[in-house]
């Protein structure tokens, strides 16, 4: 390979400028700030289990979403037989009461805007 | 017999459990009834096809359909720009040359030229604006006839809008969330960018309620039913009073009837 010490530093340069961002943040600890949320104010179990929630509230929220408005059906019957009415507003946030000290806590920490907001309300906001 | 202390004790026992479990039961019950309250009726609403009639006779009364809009307008979070070319508006009221342009005519009764007609989306059998829609954020249901609107697909190309012979719909020019005077959490807003009209009250209708418009409309100014129920109030009403529809040589089977 002609010039090969020019082209691996080449690379070499690129890739630590690529991951910079991981490297960052390590380095000033800001991916161990892992957001504290706050505990729901009611209520004994979510829909799910914690777990299952972190990583797939968008889609639980995104197949209600479905269920309500394309299908008309507005109960969701969990695996352990609970019933809930499908409602962003009336359910989730019933516990979840604050979207700022809930949602968009992991929201901002990982950078991802939804457009819940837009539209659906928060219940304690708009009391406010 | 005698009763030896062993059984007694067994009986004593028993009965015991028995009064501390009645108690008991009747707080499982209750706790079930508090889930069951946060949940939608279990009896909504339902018909194969919902329709509207509107006395026109009584609409020329004033009072008995002023508080219509007001009332849906308010429940569904309906945004007032104020301006009318912004203008949101699920049911309006129109002059009766404007709602029934070709049925009217210079010799007409005054009291119909000046009176005020509600006027809303009219659901109709065959609805140009579904026709029209590219990302089908707008159907016709199959079990009622409703036509809905998913303001999460709309992407706001206001072809519905072009599509639709009535004006029933409207588009958010802006964010319309600070122009709503009040805002009810029982309902969403939408958000800039997207389309909207009348629903029908389909949420509602999912709780047993009728819609809103008929709820504030005095008199029976305002009848809702289903079509294909002869015995249905609707029914009645078309068979026993001349109706006419908004625009019935398109073809679009408008499903809101107005009594003549």
């Amino acid at each position: 390979m002609y010039d090969s010490g020019k082209v691996i530093i080449g690379l070499v340069i690129f890739l630590i400028l690529i991951t910079f961002p991981m490297w960052y943040n390590v380095a000033t600890g800001e991916a161990e700030n892992v957001p504290e949320l706050e505990k729901p104010v009611k209520g004994d179990a979510c829909v799910a289990d914690t777990e299952y929630m972190r990583s797939f509230h968008m889609d639980v929220l995104n197949q209600w979403r479905d269920a309500v408005v394309r299908d008309g059906q507005r109960i969701y019957t969990a695996p352990d037989g609970r019933k809930f009415n499908m409602s962003l507003t009336h359910t989730c946030l019933d516990c979840h009461a604050s979207r700022k000290n809930f949602c968009e806590k992991c929201h901002t920490y990982l950078k991802v805007t939804p457009y819940c907001w837009d539209c659906h309300t928060v219940p304690e906001e708009v009391a406010e | 017999m005698s009763v030896d202390r062993r059984k007694f004790l067994k009986f004593a026992g028993l009965a015991a459990l028995g009064a501390a479990a009645k108690p008991l039961a009747v707080v499982a019950q209750e706790a079930e009834q508090v889930v069951d309250s946060s949940l939608p009726q279990e009896n909504p609403l339902t018909a194969k096809r919902w329709a509207m009639v509107i006395d026109m006779q009584k609409c020329l009364d004033h009072e008995n359909v002023k508080d219509c809009a007001q009332a849906c307008h308010e429940a569904h979070n309906v945004p007032d720009f104020g301006n009318p070319k912004e203008e949101i508006k699920w049911i309006w009221m129109e002059d009766f040359h404007k709602a029934f342009h070709e049925q009217n005519h210079e010799y007409i009764d005054e009291k119909l030229h000046h009176a005020k007609f509600p006027v809303l989306c009219n659901h109709c059998d065959n609805p140009p604006c579904v026709k029209v829609c590219p990302t089908q954020a707008t159907w016709k249901r199959e079990q009622d006839g409703i036509v809905m609107m998913d303001w999460h697909r709309c992407i706001g190309c206001r072809y519905c809008i072009v599509g639709c012979p009535y004006g029933s719909r409207s588009f958010n020019w802006r964010d319309p969330r600070p122009h709503i005077k009040k805002i009810n959490n029982e309902f969403p807003t939408r958000s800039r960018g997207v389309v909207e009209k009348c629903t029908f009250c389909e949420e509602r209708l999912s709780q047993g309620k009728i819609p809103a418009c008929v709820e504030a409309a005095k008199d029976d100014a305002i009848v809702f039913g289903d079509l294909e129920d002869p015995e249905s109030k609707v029914r009645e009403l078309l068979r026993s009073r001349f109706s006419i529809r908004r625009k019935p040589q398109l073809g679009t089977q408008p499903e809101v009837y107005y009594l003549v």
